[in-house]
Formats: structure tokens, sequence, C-alpha cells
């Protein structure tokens, strides 16, 4: 099967499945640990937005310093 | 300065990260910050507050200060040492409808030769049982470039991102994440001081100097990949790898390893190493064979084959005040990290004795200190 074929097939499965109600399968009693204030992406932006001040002062890349999304689906 | 107008960049550039479905805590930070490396100082104050109404509105308003004093190699060798200061302001309202969360931030940053006005919005949602978190992000920045000492040199940077993160919970002990950004930029885009050296016999150093001169677009595209894992005693531990790269033909690699270990309820200790490593630009050499030798020359040591290596550490203590009834809890935060910078094709000029282009490569470590207080009202 062509890589090109594997995709279609790959995408209309995912758009199949969008079809049905998908079921979190990590049940709002289980996301204790998630929710732990250690596991955020940034605990502290000050100091985050800080630094990434600092490295793009001073290399070429810059972008997708991402963790701005939530996720932790705690509420 | 070259330096100041490449820090007040991506700073006013990022909106404060918007987590969907649940609006960020009253919380004010107070930081001082710290940088020394190259032969440039920089700190000064920063201050972060923020307030949500009604639970389904928030805002924020930020304020921040550089003051530097440099005397970089780069001022070294073709100017004067200088100290200046960069004020930067911000102000961002987010709304919460249901699982959506709508947000849009302005920010100014103004210097005596640069000025920066940037506006922003991005919606997130959360879906899947609230798994997975998507935001996509629109950011815009006009820039006013001015050359102290010439009233007739005045130019103009516009500068479009646009982003789209993914956050999703995979197992009760990890999650992971996307993000991928394409910046586009259009005007004067280097630096009216810097210059770049050529050969040049008839100089007793043996080169001579030119400004530089850069295209004036640029599109850059990144991707970076993240995932945090809670381990099995209470302790986390983070890996992120990014991918960059440009119509400059830079390609940079990031990745970072970082632990986190709680004690008690009240103490958190910070771990972690950083590598970057990028190829030089199209355009760039630490000396050209002629005066004009191309269309578009660049010396600036960012745009060289380089490397850098960063191991921080941070200690935190969380506490209750007991002066005040007004915060719920505080936290003082230390952070120290140490950079080393080392280049391939960038020379020290400092030296001498040594034949043009024969120079050793350069290379600097710098410290970075940020002391901080949080309030939670």
């Amino acid at each position: 099967m062509s890589l090109g074929r594997l995709a279609a097939t790959a995408l209309l499965l995912v758009a199949a499945a969008g079809c049905s109600r998908l079921e979190p399968w990590v049940k709002p009693y289980e996301r204790e640990n998630i929710a732990d204030p250690i596991m955020a992406w940034d605990r502290d932006p000050v100091s985050s937005s800080y630094m990434r001040h600092v490295y793009e002062s001073r290399e070429g890349a810059r972008g997708a310093a991402g963790a701005s999304g939530g996720g932790c689906g705690c509420n | 300065m070259q330096l100041i107008r490449r820090s007040a960049l991506l700073l006013l550039l990022l909106p404060l990260p918007a987590a969907a479905g649940v609006l960020p805590e009253d919380r004010a930070d107070l930081m001082y910050h710290y940088y020394d490396g190259g032969g440039v100082t920089i700190d000064g104050p920063s201050l972060l507050v923020r307030k949500k109404f009604a639970e389904k509105y928030a805002v924020n308003a930020s304020y921040y200060i550089d003051m530097v004093s440099s005397a970089s190699i780069d001022v070294i060798t073709t100017a004067s040492p200088y100290d200046e200061e960069r004020t930067q302001y911000g102000v961002g309202f987010e709304y919460l409808r249901g699982k959506v969360t709508y947000a849009a931030s302005f920010s100014n940053s103004s210097e005596n030769d640069y000025d920066a006005d940037t506006a922003s919005v991005s919606i997130s949602q959360d879906m899947f049982g609230d798994l997975t978190t998507v935001s996509l992000s629109f950011t815009r920045s006009w820039d006013d470039v001015t050359r102290r000492g010439d009233a007739t040199f005045a130019d103009k940077i516009d500068r479009r991102i646009y982003g789209v993160d993914v956050s999703q919970v995979a197992t009760k002990n990890l999650i992971f994440g996307f993000s991928f950004e394409t910046i586009t930029e259009e005007g004067f885009l280097n630096n009216p001081y810097r210059q770049v050296r050529f050969v040049d016999p008839d100089e007793a150093l043996g080169y001579g100097y030119e400004f530089e001169r850069y295209p004036r677009t640029r599109t850059g595209n990144a991707l970076s990949a993240r995932a945090r894992w809670y381990l099995p005693y209470r302790a986390a531990l983070q890996a992120d790898y990014r991918f960059y790269t440009d119509t400059w033909e830079i390609r940079g690699s990031t990745a970072e390893i970082a632990y986190t270990h709680p004690l008690d309820d009240e103490w958190t200790f910070d771990v972690h190493y950083r590598y970057y490593t990028q190829n030089g630009a199209e355009f760039y050499s630490d000396l050209f064979p002629r005066e004009d030798f191309q269309n578009f020359l660049a010396r600036d040591k960012e745009l060289a084959s380089m490397q850098s290596h960063t191991l921080g550490i941070g200690v935190g203590y969380e506490f209750k005040p007991a002066w005040t009834d007004f915060l719920g809890k505080a936290a003082i935060n230390l952070k120290y990290d140490r950079i080393r910078f080392e280049y391939d094709d960038f020379r020290d000029l400092r030296t001498t004795g040594f034949a043009p282009g024969a120079e050793p490569l350069y290379q600097f470590d710098a410290d970075v200190i940020r002391l901080f207080f949080s309030g939670w009202f």
C-alpha cells in the first residue's frame, strides 16, 4: 500500500471515529496526579517567559515555545 | 541597540498561557531578573497581575523593565560601551464560555531607538472529555526602528505569527503536547549599528568594516513536542524537543529535560538541562573576501553556526503569610541558570597577533538569576 493510500485510510478512520462519541479513557476521578501543580506545563509564567526572552535574544530559532494549553481536564 | 531589539521581540509576542475550560488563578508575581554574560549586564523588575471575575472573565496586566549595561564583543570591537533601558507593559483579557476560552492581549515595548506594538488573539477549546486542549493564536506586531544620532533613518517591521497548540492527557500519569508556529516578518530586519568585516590589505588590521544588509523578509517555522510524566513517587519529569527552519536557511534544534521534586507541601526543587544547536544563515560570514561581496551581509553571532548548553536549578518555598489575610498563599522562588554559548564561525577579534580569519573562536558563559515573589489572593 502506498504512503498516500495509507494516509488516506488513516484519515478516513479518524474521520469515522469523529462520528461516534469518544469516551475519555482517563476518568475524572483518575486525574489526581495530572492535576498536581507539579504537572503544570508552565508553573511560573513570569519566570518562563523571561527565559524565552533570554534565549530568543541570542539564538536564531524562535517560536513554538508551547505549553500554552491546559489539557489537565481537572475542572 | 541590537540586543534589546531582539529582546523586545518575542517576549511581546507570546500571549499569556490560556488554559481552556478554566481561567488562571488570581495571582500576582513580582520578579527581579539578572543576566550577566559576554560583557552585557541586564537586570530589572517584572510584574504580572491576574484577576478573574464571576469565573467567566479574567484580566491581566504586566510591566517589565530591562536596564542594560553593554560592553559586548560587538560593542568593544566596533563601537563604545553604552547603558540604556527598555520598558514594556501589557494588558490582556480572557473570556470563558463553556469549554472555550477567548483571549486578547496588547503590549508595547519602548526604548530610545526602537518601539513595538503587539496585539494577539487566541481561542482554546477542551474536547474529548477534557483530555485534549486545542489552541489557535494569531499575533501581529508593528515595530518602528530608528538609529541614534541619525535623524534621517527610520524604518518599520511588520510581523505576523500563526500558532496552533495541542495538549493531550495520555494516561493518568502522562501528558504530552505539540506546537507549531509560523512567523513572517517584513521590513528592516537587521541591526542599524552592526557591521560586517571584509578583507582589506590597506587596513592595519588586514580587514575593514561595512554595515550589515539583510533581506527585508523572513519566514520561520517551528515545530515542538513535549511530554511530562508523573513519576511513581511524587515528582515530575519533562522532555521537550523543537525543530526550527526559516527562509534564511537557519535550522535549529532544541532539546531539554527537566525534573521537579517537591518536598512536603512547602518546598519545590527543579533541575533542568537544555541543549541548542543551529547552522548559520546563508548570508552570514565572519570575514567576507572583499567589500560588497554579495547582496546580503551579516556578522551577527545570533546568525552564526553555534551551540548553547544550559544547566539550571531552582528552589521554591510556599507559605501562608501570617501578616495578611489578603493572600491565601504565597511563594518565594530562586532560580539560577548557567549558559555556555559556543560559536563555530564567529571569531574573537579582541585577540591580537593573528592573521584575519585565524583568530580564536568566540565563546562565553552567562549567569541568569530570577528571584520572585508570588501571591495568590
